[in-house]
């Protein structure tokens, strides 16, 4: 009966209806994709977050976590949106090509990227070598290779995300400020970073998320060691046999972030039309 | 596919004469060794850190039992013994520590006792050439050393740990490594100047890292055993290929790969 309603109120929407195959199909997918969701919440010890969570590997987890995934965001936007403003305003030989290897970090598996992390800023580096001779700086098994890692595979969503509000900026106000005496900056700042608004706020969100989740970079680059740079996904995989409770504690954390950050982004995602 | 044929018909050419040489050398074991009239699909399950060891044994018990066709499965071994107890169907079983092999044991799984077949020692992996001098476990104490443990929630990580401590040696290692094949990668990249690994680990990546024995009464080895399933599909051919793995001619093999006869 249900399902007849939710048919014949799908078929007002737009077109026919799908055949009852596809919808069969549908469903099968979107069971695939809640039941993980439903199993981990059900098996989260709710009555106990309180003593798990002060447990200290949960603890120094998820103050590395939040403040590792806080600075790349922070990193993300200083470097991101200048870039996203060069690729959106700026044309030059080779952008597409270039500008795919921006972005590249979003399909390519994170443990390559890790791997990459070390060939340029490990101990025997590219850059990493002349700066641990030069100043005596390593990066690998630091927080600092953390916050790198996060940045490295969460920037580009910020970029794609603000590129995308760039262009949907109406370009005869940029040229209506400029004509009225405004510099660069100030339209920058009075004109175009106020209308880029909500990309911003969408790709920080989608950027912050992804630094959150971040693994297979941080694993490789970063190493794991509690308190230093063994982040929230790192405890879970690590902790999942020690402590399976507190795994699915914070995996359930994790998971109840993800869904603040869809909801917050509902204007976007979770439209129907 | 032709090619990858080739390439067998070769090797075993090539095998052949050697394993005749092994088999000549090893004396009266070679009768129990290699059976007759074994035959059928054999599955074994072989923890994940005896993968290039065990195959080569594996290979050897086939040229000795050409009817036998075996099937290994590598993987860690609490989700070999996972499987097993959930009733997978395989007829051997060879874990990398004995925990797994009780919890085997425990639900009824084993057609008798397990043997310990062979014995895994720890070492120090450090850089080619061994540039800063590392002697033994007291030397990875100093705090400017970048020294990688695999993390404790593998066996490899326990094994570590109770070694520095029997040793009474206090480390800050920079990364606990979420396995060992990982903390060696480490050494090898050049990221960490050592790392406690299996001596099997160092034996299989020669050319990239340089191996510090671990002296007998500091180390804890790696104890893997080996047993027959209660279930198994094959058991003529699973007693046969125990038999042969404990052989001179399986230990031989397991010791040109770092392993230690138990």
């Amino acid at each position: 009966m249900n399902d007849n309603a939710s048919l014949r109120a799908t078929s007002t929407l737009s077109g026919v209806a799908p055949p009852r195959t596809a919808v069969v199909l549908g469903v099968i997918g979107f069971a695939l994709l809640v039941l993980p969701l439903v199993g981990l919440t059900l098996r989260t010890p709710w009555t106990r977050v309180g003593e798990l969570i002060t447990d200290p590997v949960v603890l120094q987890a998820l103050r590395l976590s939040i403040g590792s995934s806080l600075v790349a965001l922070a990193v993300s936007v200083v470097l991101g949106v200048p870039l996203a403003l060069v690729f959106a305003r700026i044309d030059f030989p080779g952008k597409p090509f270039v500008r795919a290897l921006a972005v590249l970090p979003m399909v390519l598996p994170p443990v390559v990227g890790g791997v990459g992390l070390l060939a340029a800023f490990g101990r025997r580096g590219l850059v990493g070598q002349p700066l641990a001779e030069l100043a005596g700086i390593t990066l690998p098994f630091t927080s600092a290779a953390v916050v790198i890692a996060a940045t490295f595979v969460a920037m580009p969503f910020l970029i794609v995300t603000v590129e995308a509000g760039l262009r949907m900026v109406d370009p005869r106000l940029e040229d209506a400020a400029a004509t009225l005496g405004a510099d660069r900056w100030t339209i920058l700042r009075r004109v175009v970073l106020p209308a880029l608004w909500p990309s911003l706020a969408a790709g920080m969100a989608l950027c912050w998320a992804r630094a959150l989740g971040e693994f297979g970079a941080t694993i490789t680059f970063a190493g794991n060691l509690p308190g230093r740079t063994q982040t929230m996904p790192l405890a879970v995989y690590l902790e999942l046999e020690r402590n399976p409770e507190a795994a699915y504690l914070i995996s359930s954390i994790l998971l109840v972030v993800s869904v603040a950050v869809l909801v917050a982004l509902r204007d976007r995602f979770l439209q129907t039309t | 596919m032709r090619g990858a044929t080739r390439t067998r018909t070769l090797a075993l050419a090539l095998a052949l004469p050697l394993l005749m040489i092994a088999c000549g050398s090893t004396g009266p074991s070679d009768d129990e060794a290699s059976p007759d009239a074994v035959s059928g699909e054999l599955v074994v399950f072989a923890a994940a850190s005896l993968t290039d060891a065990f195959d080569e044994v594996i290979e050897a018990f086939v040229q000795a039992n050409p009817d036998v066709e075996v099937v290994v499965n590598h993987a860690g071994s609490q989700t070999l013994a996972r499987q097993i107890n959930e009733g997978a169907p395989a007829d051997v079983f060879a874990s990398a520590n004995p925990d797994q092999m009780d919890a085997v044991a425990a639900a009824g799984n084993l057609a008798r006792d397990a043997a310990i077949f062979t014995t895994n020692l720890l070492a120090i992996a450090v850089e080619p050439g061994n540039p800063l001098s590392i002697d033994g476990l007291a030397d990875l104490a100093d705090p400017d050393l970048v020294l990688v443990l695999p993390t404790e929630e593998v066996p490899a990580g326990r094994y570590a740990r109770e070694a520095l401590d029997a040793a009474g040696v206090e480390v800050s290692p920079s990364s606990l490594e979420q396995d060992v094949r990982a903390a060696r990668s480490k050494v090898e990249l050049g990221e960490a100047d050592a790392a406690i690994v299996y001596l099997s680990d160092i034996a299989a990546s020669a050319a990239r890292v340089d191996g510090v024995d671990i002296p007998a009464e500091q180390n804890v080895p790696a104890s893997y055993p080996i047993a027959v399933l209660a279930d198994a599909p094959n058991p003529a051919a699973a007693d046969a290929v125990v038999a042969f793995v404990l052989s001179d001619a399986g230990q031989d093999i397991l010791a040109a790969y770092g392993f230690t006869a138990p």
